[in-house]
């Protein structure tokens, strides 16, 4: 765009402050906004760029500092002030209601509470024209619930349109959608911003950034620390701006991989709630070999690792593990037949958040002999084992005895890992290792993802990062609607090639997924 | 306004907000006292009187603690691992029943050896009544708040059913009411001349049981791993089905055993007003107790010695005895109210 | 068959819609309570405190409308007391309602023991009277069912329609329905989460306490001890039966009010000699776990019920 110097300043944050207890997420910042500008908000996980937003959009207020709107100081600590002002926000985590339609997703909250009926027919004719207008394709009367989550991201953005949003702001917009679903979302915003709208795009993808934004601002440890204009800056400049250092790239050399260690044949299971099924899946996990999962979310990669990880058997298929088929299967079964499972939410079910790291440590073990005899603790011996993997897996912590939730994320998908990996595991199921964490830690997991796979196990690399899956596996399957592509080896495919895939073309005529 | 935990709470929050509780208590039936038009520091210095003040005082509090303790135990046993047992109630009368159909000559074993047995009977009685809803739970996920709560109003009137028919005291000249317990059935008082039964002693050394069990062994480790997060507890391969039903027998075990000790320490019979509320009062007590066993004793004695002293009281100066059930039931929301107030911070936006 | 006769006796189903009647009240204060988000149990407690309201309110000379006016803001103040407890604090809706049901029942007796000191029975209060409604009150079977029956009736019917209209009509219903849903959904749209959920837990309080003041002031006419005997407890498990939707509710609470008129004529026929009354008067309680059994897989739950909101936290 490069007229920000004449364009009018419409949004204007000023020495935001905001702590949480000791923590300091937002440390005086300050920058402008222009009409009709895109700036990125780029920083690693934990950097501070969701609080900032959120003070913006009204969900915390800030300890100090004022943001100024048009011109108009914003009243701290409510989304209504935000709103009436013409900023919209499409949140990370989508905020919709699965039991009301798109159209009542959409006018919720716009018109007064006590009016008697609801003015259904002006607001649809408007949805429509603005979803024709905006290439934003959504069925105003489907049930919420039921949508893909591209189609969420839509209604969010109608969301914001309707209400004449002046000012969009999209927190990790992209971490959900297939790279044509992107290129989708950056042509609507291109629209937008062609009448007017001024974006802040809250990313850590580069390459994105770099596509997008006609400027940057660089968000470390709650700090300003950069502020480069797209045009004159690089990749590489701005990972050395956002982590702080130099970026070592990950070296994965090649290995052999071994015999197959787990096999599914044509699995099938039926869909639960909102966890897509699988259709006729056929994987062979090998040993010495990581073999990634790419697909956008919501595709059956749940049901995929539920499956891997003993929480569910195939209705119709065989599995196999080192050839011996599978009769029954459990988590327990699945522990004990040497699978490490490293799961997607490490605070919902990778830990206990009020135990303490001990507790936590042998939540798999406790039945051990080691552990317990005839159903008493030898709580010495957990102990001991805790410490072990403090030690071995670098876990920064005030001790064993520490509840689990007062650790960072990095430091408890390390207790995870110690966990599972101490068994010396065959098969490791990896279902979003590195999600929210630093760069730090997100080397430390995957550096540790390959000295297992070096030392012969085999790995289920499950991610939406297409980023990640492309740059660990030795081999990758695309899930779409549950079934599952043909493995594309390292290096034979591209993003666009398994974006087309992630799409859920291609299926049919490999007639892979019968 | 948002809520912010409070990474290390200190001595001072987590002791401060609980006494703060405590203090809001007695300010409480003092405005109560007030609304009955009497002297609150009359009331409050005779309630204290009427539960410590005498060998005799004391005596009563001890006996009216010993139920309570039981089913304290039986409630924080359960809600320790997330299993609502509102039903307390009707698995006392189950162990009351079952103490009453083995007490009253139906089995001939000598002195010491009835006692155990009826005790052991009385508390699968218990056990078993909880397991329905438990069952259920697991099942057809049932939420047993309400299904525990709606079989105690099936099991009073099953015991008005037992006490009018086939357990009817034919010399009961018409009230409903069981039989006598033969005197080997009896729990016999801890010293002569003293009026206190084994019971206490047994309620005792059951909230120590309990706490060797949630502390030291390998059911406590999975009961509280399920209780504070069963999708974890799962995931990690813990049997969360067969967990929560041993929990349910504990929990229906140990309220059972508040009725047998009622009945064999201290009435003698069954009657239908048996428990004046002492399976809901158990969730006053394991609450003000943290869910601790331990703590449940001492909770037991304060909720026992408010009703005592309010009895007492009511006697002599004519308030109205039920101001007891309310200061125990607010005691209950302050407490739950202050023990959130010590982990957490209370910050505007 | 004998049965037959009782199920088109016009007497049967008008009492049966009087059954119904304080249920109605209290099963729909109840699902607007879940439908915000919020399990209320103390709904035993505050249907107490209203049955005594109300009677308390008549017998001290107010005129019967402002009875049950009073009993409504009673019980609005226990939801007060509830719904800051559970929504702002987010403390365990299981743990402050059942406090609630305890201090509310205590309270009450409190209340009435110190102003009846003596009183061994209770003294009776002129309560509502029938208002048949012209012309409709002839027709055969539904004029006397429906109506010929008290003014606290007609209101009990008048709610469900009134609430089943604001739910699904109009934009608070709307907001309603999503804040038990997912409340960021309505926070990000501007709406507060607090306010909204304290205003259901207080008006489906204050209904469940006009629930109460019905069997006071339509019903017994008198207050004693232990009159509400559980019906709260049931009035949850009608909210599940009726799948937290309005008219469903009432269809389920009439279904189960006729099944207690039911039990209630057996115990006066020959079956009733030979099985002891104390069963029949289970089968409300058996019947409510066995509507929970039944309908616990189907229904739709709010997805939010009993998670309570923390600003920010996501």
């Amino acid at each position: 765009m490069g007229m920000e110097a004449q364009a009018r300043v419409v949004l204007r944050l000023s020495g935001i402050t905001k702590r949480f207890g000791p923590l300091v997420a937002n440390d005086a910042i300050t920058f402008d906004l222009h009409e009709g500008e895109v700036i990125a908000l780029l920083g690693e996980n934990g950097a501070g760029k969701t609080t900032l937003m959120n003070i913006l959009f009204g969900h915390y207020s800030a300890d100090e500092g004022a943001v100024e709107l048009f011109g108009a100081p914003l009243p701290p600590g409510n989304p209504r002030a935000a709103l009436a002002a013409g900023v919209g926000m499409v949140h990370q985590h989508f905020t919709l209601a699965d039991n009301l339609t798109v159209m009542e997703n959409i006018t919720l909250g716009t018109e007064p509470l006590w009016r008697l009926g609801r003015g259904r027919a002006a607001a649809r004719g408007r949805v429509e024209d603005l979803s024709r207008d905006f290439g934003l394709a959504v069925h105003p009367d489907a049930r919420v619930g039921s949508l893909t989550v591209g189609e969420r991201q839509r209604v969010e953005i109608l969301k914001a349109l309707y209400r004449d949003a002046r000012i969009l702001i999209l927190d990790e917009p992209t971490a959900v959608l297939t790279p044509q679903e992107a290129d989708d979302l950056f042509a609507t915003l291109g629209k937008a911003v062609a009448r007017g709208m001024s974006v802040i795009f809250i990313s850590h993808k580069l390459h994105e950034v770099m596509a997008i934004s006609s400027r940057v601002l660089v968000l470390r440890h709650g700090r300003l620390v950069g502020e480069v204009r797209t045009a004159e800056t690089d990749r590489h400049q701005l990972a050395t701006m956002m982590v702080g250092a130099e970026v070592a790239e990950l070296e994965v050399r090649p290995h052999a991989p071994g015999p197959v260690l787990m096999g599914l044949r044509g699995v099938s299971t039926p869909a639960r709630g909102n966890a897509t099924g699988l259709r006729g899946v056929t994987l062979e996990l090998r040993a010495g070999q990581i073999t990634g999962l790419a697909g956008v979310s919501g595709n059956g990669q749940a049901t995929l690792a539920a499956l891997v990880g003993g929480l569910e058997m195939p209705e119709t298929g065989e599995m196999d593990l080192a050839g011996a088929p599978v009769e029954g299967w459990s988590p327990r079964l699945a522990v004990d037949a040497g699978v490490a499972r490293i799961p997607e939410d490490r605070h919902k079910t990778g830990t206990i958040a009020d135990f303490t790291l001990t507790e936590n440590a042998i939540l798999e073990s406790y039945g051990d002999a080691r552990f317990s005899r005839r159903g008493w603790m030898d709580w010495r011996a957990a102990e001991g084992f805790a410490q072990d993997i403090i030690a071995t897996y670098d876990v920064r912590c005030p001790g064993p005895a520490t509840r689990i939730r007062l650790l960072s994320g990095g430091n408890m998908q390390k207790l995870i890992l110690g966990r599972v990996l101490e068994r010396g595991p065959k098969i490791i199921l990896a279902n979003q290792p590195v999600r929210g964490l630093d760069i730090g830690a997100v080397t430390y997991v995957h550096q540790r993802l390959l000295r297992a796979r070096d030392e012969g196990a085999a790995v289920l690399l499950i991610s939406e990062d297409l980023d990640e899956v492309m740059a660990l596996s030795d081999v990758i399957h695309v899930i779409s609607e549950g079934r599952l592509s043909p493995a594309f080896a390292r290096g034979d495919m591209t993003p666009a090639g398994l974006g087309v895939w992630m799409a859920g073309h291609g299926f049919e005529e490999a007639g892979h997924a019968a | 306004m948002r809520l912010e935990p409070v990474a290390d709470p200190g001595l001072g929050r987590s002791l401060g907000y609980p006494a703060a509780a405590l203090g809001a208590t007695v300010a409480f039936a003092m405005a109560l006292a007030l609304v009955a038009g009497a002297d609150p520091f009359a009331v409050l210095g005779l309630m204290v009187k009427g539960a410590a003040g005498s060998k005799f005082a004391l005596l009563e509090t001890l006996n009216r603690a010993t139920p309570l303790i039981f089913t304290g135990l039986a409630v924080a046993v359960a809600f320790r691992a997330k299993l609502w047992n509102i039903g307390a109630e009707a698995q006392l009368y189950a162990g009351a029943i079952v103490t009453v159909l083995l007490g009253t000559g139906a089995l001939g074993l000598p002195w010491p050896l009835l006692l155990p047995v009826s005790a052991l009977f009385a508390a699968v009685a218990g056990a078993l009544v909880l397991l329905g809803p438990a069952t259920l739970k697991l099942r057809f996920g049932v939420d047993e708040v309400v299904t525990t709560l709606l079989f105690n109003f099936i099991m009073l009137l099953f015991v008005s059913y037992l006490l009018e028919g086939p357990m009817k005291d034919p010399a009961g000249m018409g009230w409903p009411k069981s039989e006598k317990l033969i005197a080997e059935a009896r729990l016999p008082r801890i010293m002569e001349g003293l009026r206190l039964h084994w019971g206490f002693l047994l309620a005792l050394i059951a909230a120590l049981g309990v706490w060797v069990v949630q502390t030291r062994t390998t059911l406590g480790y999975e009961m509280r791993a399920v209780g504070l997060n069963p999708e974890a507890a799962r995931f990690a391969g813990l049997p969360v089905g067969r967990i929560l039903i041993k929990t349910a027998l504990l929990s229906g075990g140990l309220a059972a055993l508040a009725g047998w000790s009622e009945v064999a320490g201290l009435k003698g019979s069954l009657t239908l007003d048996l428990s004046p509320g002492f399976g809901y009062a158990g969730i006053i007590v394991a609450m003000l107790a943290l869910l601790n066993p331990l703590g449940v004793v001492v909770s037991a004695l304060f909720v026992a010695g408010v009703f005592v002293g309010a009895d007492s009281m009511s006697r002599a100066i004519g308030v109205p005895t039920y101001i007891a059930d309310a200061l125990t039931a607010a005691a209950l929301l302050f407490m739950v109210l202050a023990l959130l107030l010590a982990r957490v911070r209370v910050r505007r936006g | 068959m004998e049965i037959f006769d009782i199920l088109l006796s016009a007497t049967f189903w008008a009492a049966a819609i009087r059954i119904a009647s304080p249920l109605i009240f209290a099963t729909v204060g109840e699902l607007i309570c879940e439908r915000a988000g919020v399990l209320n149990l103390g709904i035993e407690g505050i249907m107490i405190a209203g049955a005594f309201t109300g009677w308390f309110a008549v017998y001290s000379g107010l005129p019967l409308p402002a009875g049950v006016l009073m009993a409504l803001l009673v019980g609005m103040a226990f939801g007060a007391l509830h719904g800051t407890l559970t929504v702002p604090f987010g403390l365990s809706q299981h743990v402050v309602g059942l406090g609630v049901t305890l201090l509310a029942t205590s309270m009450t007796y409190f209340t009435y023991r110190l102003a009846l000191p003596e009183v061994t029975s209770p003294p009776r209060i002129e309560a509502f009277a029938e208002w048949p409604v012209p012309v409709l009150s002839d027709l055969p079977l539904v004029g006397p069912a429906l109506f010929a029956q008290t003014p606290l009736t007609y209101l009990a019917f008048a709610t469900v329609a009134a609430v089943a209209f604001v739910l699904y009509r109009t934009p608070m219903g709307l907001a309603l329905r999503a804040v038990g849903e997912n409340p960021a959904a309505v926070e990000a749209q501007g709406l507060s989460v607090t306010a909204l959920r304290m205003g259901a837990v207080m008006a489906g309080s204050g209904l469940m306490a006009v629930g109460g003041a019905f069997l006071t002031m339509s019903a017994f006419n008198s207050f004693f001890f232990e009159m509400v005997n559980g019906r709260g407890w049931i009035c949850i498990a009608l909210v599940v039966f009726g799948a937290w939707k309005p008219w469903k509710s009432l269809l389920g609470a009439v279904l189960f009010a006729a099944f207690d008129a039911l039990q209630i004529r057996l115990q006066q026929m020959p079956i009733g000699a030979v099985v002891p009354y104390q069963v029949f008067l289970m089968m409300p309680f058996a019947l409510s776990i066995l509507a929970l059994i039944l309908m616990s897989r189907r229904a739709e739950v709010p997805a939010a019920l009993m998670v309570p909101y923390n600003k920010g936290e996501r």
